[in-house]
Formats: structure tokens, C-alpha cells, sequence
């Protein structure tokens, strides 16, 4: 089996879980920008995660021979101070040219408040205005279906945006037909409580098909899986589904997506059972 | 897969999960206090178990969320809690 884990934060998990990964069949790990569980103080903050996820964790990653890749971004979660978010936002076309660096994300809503609409849409015109992809956080729980539609409405209403270049993250059975029938990619992420199990995750596979899906496995400091994603393909092969449609959810979707940025590269060879 | 394979894969697992579901209702019903908004959308999501129409999990789901369309004027507390305190 082999597999790209598309959203990971690896800079929460220990190297460990990198052995884990890799044995597991992993051949390239994406890192979206994200919340570190506290707000940050600073600009200055910022600067040190970007340089993080741009230097340091691909250094980290390459001891165990995978590839690491990075999104950047402010996250939803500290969007509300609008000084500081304007600020961190200023920083980030300077990382942009980074050899590991894929596009803007994960960008999105938390709690749907006015300030998160207002960076959130800051950060889609960076985005267009620097020809970069975008990686979208969708909310929580109670609030991901109001969240997913105040996303989706943003972002088919911004002049330059091309919906094949924009993943929407974290869909569930009540989001996943907004993201698709927008033109949208989605992600169902794979954790052991919220979000999605695998079974559920297979149910959408089958009901919706593979043409712009992808999984991932979200893992952070919280409560979450690294082999998230091998163990969904386990699930898969329960139900009956070929090693080749498999490996194309979990493999070549990602590389799809991923691969249109020129910077990402892994094997691309196909399937062959 | 057919209806039996479904079956036979995941029946234990489901039949589990619905026993820790009634006994949760259990030990919530032991204890004293009225139902908040959480208890109050949960035992209204256990009717949409009991409909003979598909799309279940979408159902409830949509059930548990906030169906408001405009921002909130503040994020305030940053966690989600799973259920709409508007319920």
C-alpha cells in the first residue's frame, strides 16, 4: 500500500509517528498552517511557525525519507484580532517562493463570526493575487454546516478563483454535496470522535465517487490518528473495494490535487494490480 | 456489498454503540436537573433513527447545526459543543 497524507501537523506529533507513517506505506506529508492550541502573542510568533513548517519540519521529515510539504496562513481561530491578523498576513509572501511551500491554507471559518469572514476573505485575494492554491478549513461540529455555506458563497463569488485549485476540508454528510456541486475538491478528515470514521468516510466514497475527494487524517496535539488513512484503506478493503480503487483515493487523488502545483513531487506512476 | 455483508460487518459494532447510547441515557436520567440544549437535540436527533426514510446521518447532522445564515458578531469561546444552543 502506498498513500500521501495530505493534511497532517506534524510539528504537534513525535518523530515516532513518522516511523509509523512511513512503514505504513506514507510517501509524502502536507502541513497546513494551523492553531497551536494557544493564540500566538505576536507577528513575530508567526514568522518562527512559518519558518518551522518551511525549514525545520521538512529537515525533521527527511530523516525518515518522506517528503513534507506546507500550506500557510492565519488560522480561523486567531483571525479575531484584526491588527494582528493584518500583520501576519503581510508575512507571508515573503515564504511563498519556499521550496516546500503549496499555497494558502488552512484558511477558512471556526465559530462564523465577522472578523473570520473578514481575514478569511484577506486571504482568498492573497491567494488569487499570488496565483496560489488554497486549503480550506471548514468549522466544527454545530457549526460547519452554516460555516461550509458562507465558505462556499465567498469563494464563487471571488473574481480569479478556479474551483479545481480549492480543496474544502472536512466535509461531512451534510456538507460534502455544497462543496462538489460547487466545483470544489473535498476532504473528509478521519478522526476518532468528531469529523468522520472511516465507515462513514467509505459511505461517501461509494455515494459520491472518487473524481475530487481525498482523505486525511488531520492529525494535531489533540485527540486524532496519524494511520488514519491506511486504516480507512483497511476499512475499504472490508467492503470489497480493488487494491487499484484504493490506491487511487488514497494515492493518486491527492497527487491529482497536490500535483498541480509543480513544486510537489512523488512517484507518479500508476497502479497496477 | 449486500445487505447481509453490511450486516454482518458492522452489526456488532452498531449494536455497541446503541447499548453505550441507552445506557448514557440512562445515567443522564439517574442524575437530577433538566435536559440543556445538547440532551434536548439528541433525544430529538433518536427520532430520525426510528424514520423509514434515507439520508439519516445528514438528517441529524443538519439537526445538530446551527441553521442561522449570517455571521455572529463575535467568535467568543473557540471550541464547538456539538449540538445548537438555539435548539
Amino acid at each position: 500500500m502506498r498513500y500521501i497524507e495530505p493534511h497532517a501537523h506534524m510539528v504537534s506529533r513525535v518523530t515516532d509517528d513518522y516511523a509509523a507513517m512511513v512503514t505504513a506505506g506514507c510517501r509524502a506529508v502536507c502541513e497546513p498552517a494551523f492553531w497551536a492550541g494557544f493564540d500566538r502573542g505576536s507577528a513575530e510568533g508567526f514568522h518562527d511557525y512559518f519558518c518551522q513548517l518551511t525549514d525545520h519540519e521538512p529537515k525533521r521529515a527527511a530523516r525518515y525519507g518522506l517528503p513534507h510539504y506546507a500550506w500557510l496562513c492565519l488560522n480561523p481561530k486567531e483571525a479575531e484580532n484584526l491588527a494582528l491578523a493584518k500583520e501576519v498576513l503581510a508575512l507571508i509572501p515573503e515564504f511563498l517562493d519556499r521550496p516546500n511551500v503549496l499555497g494558502i491554507g488552512e484558511i477558512g471559518l471556526n465559530k462564523n463570526s465577522r472578523n473570520e469572514v473578514a481575514i478569511f476573505e484577506r486571504q482568498v485575494e492573497l491567494a488569487v493575487r499570488h496565483n496560489q492554491m488554497i486549503l480550506v478549513h471548514t468549522p466544527h461540529l454545530e457549526d460547519k454546516w452554516k460555516g461550509t455555506n458562507l465558505i462556499v458563497d465567498i469563494l464563487t463569488r471571488t473574481p480569479g478563483i478556479n474551483p479545481a485549485r480549492v480543496i474544502i476540508d472536512h466535509v461531512e454528510e451534510h456538507t460534502v454535496a455544497t462543496v462538489l456541486d460547487a466545483g470544489f475538491w473535498a476532504g473528509i478528515t478521519l478522526y476518532p470522535l468528531s469529523k468522520c470514521s472511516p465507515a462513514r468516510a467509505i459511505d461517501m466514497v461509494e455515494i459520491y465517487g472518487t473524481q475530487r475527494l481525498w482523505l486525511n487524517c488531520a492529525c494535531d496535539w489533540g485527540h486524532s490518528d496519524p494511520l488514519a488513512v491506511p486504516k480507512t484503506a483497511l476499512e475499504m478493503r472490508k467492503r470489497g473495494h480493488s487494491e487499484a480503487a484504493i490506491d487511487r483515493l488514497i494515492y493518486g487523488n491527492p497527487l491529482r490535487f497536490l500535483g498541480q502545483n509543480p513544486k510537489f513531487q512523488v512517484e507518479k506512476t500508476a497502479f497496477e494490480s | 456489498m449486500n445487505r447481509q455483508g453490511i450486516t454482518d460487518l458492522y452489526f456488532a459494532e452498531a449494536r455497541s454503540r446503541l447499548i453505550d447510547l441507552a445506557a448514557f441515557l440512562d445515567r443522564v436520567e439517574r442524575s437530577e436537573g433538566p435536559d440543556d440544549f445538547r440532551l434536548k437535540s439528541l433525544r430529538a436527533a433518536l427520532h430520525e433513527l426510528a424514520e423509514p426514510s434515507p439520508d439519516k446521518a445528514k438528517k441529524i447532522l443538519l439537526l445538530l447545526s446551527d441553521p442561522t445564515p449570517e455571521p455572529v458578531a463575535q467568535a467568543g469561546d473557540k471550541s464547538a459543543c456539538g449540538a445548537w444552543s438555539g435548539f
